[in-house]
């Protein structure tokens, strides 16, 4: 708990990715170089195609990688990690099981304390204000409180870090909102390590402190913006100048690569 | 067929029954007072009227009964049947146990062995590219055309009509689980990979779960099909069972009694698939009441 927090939790060198192969293999992912701090909440910003979400299926351990190194915690990533949490572009919730148990889901797969599992995944219910819904079925909660079941599923096993593909794509802009302050709230309550995908540059620059720019074709990493404002933040943040100076730095960077096509 | 049961048993339970958030309270107790008015009921008196006017009209025109029996005919015939000891060889409990027996046998042995064989084809998937267009081939062989070469092979007993009935059974299941396995989305299995799940794990929890919907749409018609498969198994070549009872009626030209055994065959598959329904709906109770759940009782 007290051990220094490792500056280069994440270090990814020279990592490149390429799908298919010969001729038609198309270069998802190029020369990518950077480190993410332990316990910080990072986002990846940038257009479809850019390879942010292959970058992280490769974090999670879900897709293997041609070149270049990949370390969690000073060990090279081989395969999916039981210390990695993820939550999916959509919540993935089984329609068989009740909330309760899609949330316990990882402590069957990882074979936990089954009596323990359900304590924590009633607390982490609380967390994310799903009380009273335990044994509901998924198809009878809205989209944004399934996304919140699913963020609760990924943190049951107490993963140090929570790989997230775009989690609140899907929801409408309100929802959306509400969503990034729930989110800010869990991860500074757990202190873990964050990695989001969005392709919102708002949200971006609300919930990181650094904001991993990526631009497509092939999907490289253009500029890490650090985003120097207190937390918690609240939607005022966005009025801040200093919201508006990166989110017109991000937006031009976007123009710009486009301007390549 | 699904959607129009569906949509018929949903307009019935509408009608009957009043749902708090539909319709106020207020017409409920009317409701009672005239019982006229349910559609189940009213589609009572239709059976009611129908097999009326099917008596009086055979009696006016002086049909002859070997060619429509009057349905009091039909009764008697049914009567007379069911009346009778279990090992009676002129009796329906005899027959129709014969006949229930395959019914169940080939139903558990064709859909079971279709179950089992689609599941290790969907985890394979190059063995499944290989068999596939063997599945689709054999599928569309008329499986009843093969009933006398069975009954050559196998003889008059009971097993030739369950080796029938598999057939008949074995391929709805095999098919309907091959595309349930197809249609576990990728997402669900990523879900399952990022916990480090096993092959095995993946399988029962994501996997299985997801394709038993489209198993029990097989189930369902093998069901359907496993009565025909018994009868036209015993058209072909039996000692006992309803279909024999069926030929030796005919033979006799009483045709009354060949209807009684067509009802007692029907309440056979009715019994078959309304088990089969109140299996489906325990394991099915997560889905929601449109798509597996048909309103029946409520």
């Amino acid at each position: 708990m007290n051990a220094p927090l490792r500056p280069d939790y994440i270090r990814i060198e020279g990592l490149s990715k390429t799908f298919g192969g010969g001729n038609e293999g198309v270069l998802a992912l190029k020369d990518i170089d950077c480190t993410i701090a332990q316990g910080s909440f990072v986002t990846i910003v940038g257009p479809s195609g850019c390879g942010k979400s292959t970058l992280l299926r490769i974090l999670a351990g879900l897709l293997d990688y041609g070149m270049g190194t990949v370390m969690l915690d000073g060990q090279p990533i081989r395969g999916t990690r039981r210390d990695v949490g993820v939550v999916f572009q959509s919540s993935i919730l089984l329609p068989w099981r009740t909330i309760l148990e899609n949330v316990m889901l990882p402590a069957e797969v990882l074979g936990l304390d089954m009596k323990k599992a359900r304590d924590r995944a009633m607390q982490l219910l609380q967390m994310v204000r799903l009380e009273g819904f335990e044994h509901k079925l998924p198809r009878q909660l809205s989209g944004g409180m399934q996304q919140r079941a699913s963020i609760a599923r990924a943190l049951l096993h107490d993963p140090k870090i929570l790989l997230m593909d775009e989690p609140f794509g899907a929801l409408d802009a309100m929802t959306r909102e509400r969503m990034n302050l729930e989110l800010q709230r869990i991860w500074m309550e757990s202190g873990k390590t964050v990695v989001l995908i969005t392709h919102s540059i708002p949200e971006a620059v609300f919930l990181g402190d650094k904001v991993f720019v990526m631009s497509p074709r092939p999907g490289t990493l253009e500029r890490v913006l650090p985003i120097d404002l207190p937390r918690p933040r609240t939607m005022d943040a966005m009025s801040h100048p200093r919201f508006a100076a990166a989110s017109a730095s991000i937006r031009e960077r976007f123009s710009h690569a486009a301007s390549f096509d | 067929m699904t959607t129009a049961m569906l949509n018929s048993s949903r307009t019935a339970s509408s009608a009957d029954t009043a749902t708090p958030v539909a319709t106020p309270v207020a017409p409920r107790p009317r409701r009672r007072a005239n019982p006229l008015a349910s559609t189940r009921v009213q589609s009572v008196l239709l059976l009611a009227a129908l097999l009326g006017s099917w008596e009086a009209a055979v009696r006016w025109f002086k049909v002859p009964q070997h060619l429509v029996p009057p349905v009091s005919d039909i009764a008697v015939a049914l009567w007379r049947g069911l009346a009778t000891g279990p090992m009676a060889k002129d009796g329906f409990w005899y027959h129709g146990g014969v006949t229930l027996a395959e019914i169940l046998l080939g139903f558990f042995v064709g859909g079971g062995i279709g179950l089992a064989i689609g599941i290790v084809i969907s985890q394979m998937p190059r063995l499944e590219a290989l068999l596939e267009p063997y599945v689709a081939a054999l599928q569309s062989v008329p499986k009843v055309a093969v009933a006398p070469i069975i009954v050559v092979w196998l003889g008059f007993g009971i097993s030739s009509k369950v080796v029938i009935i598999c057939l008949l059974t074995f391929f709805p299941v095999l098919v309907t689980s091959i595309a349930g396995f197809k249609a576990v989305d990728t997402d669900r299995i990523d879900l399952l990979r990022s916990l480090s799940a096993s092959p095995w794990q993946i399988f029962r929890k994501a996997k299985f779960p997801t394709a038993l919907p489209y198993i029990f749409a097989g189930l369902n018609m093998a069901a359907a099909f496993s009565v025909v498969g018994a009868v036209v198994g015993e058209f072909v070549g039996a000692q006992a069972g309803l279909g024999v009872l069926i030929l030796q009626m005919e033979a006799q030209a009483d045709t009354g009694g060949s209807f009684a055994v067509c009802i007692v065959l029907s309440v056979i598959g009715i019994l078959l698939t309304s088990a089969l329904r109140r299996v489906q709906r325990r394991v099915l109770h997560w889905m929601p009441a449109d798509t597996s759940q048909r309103p029946v009782n409520t």
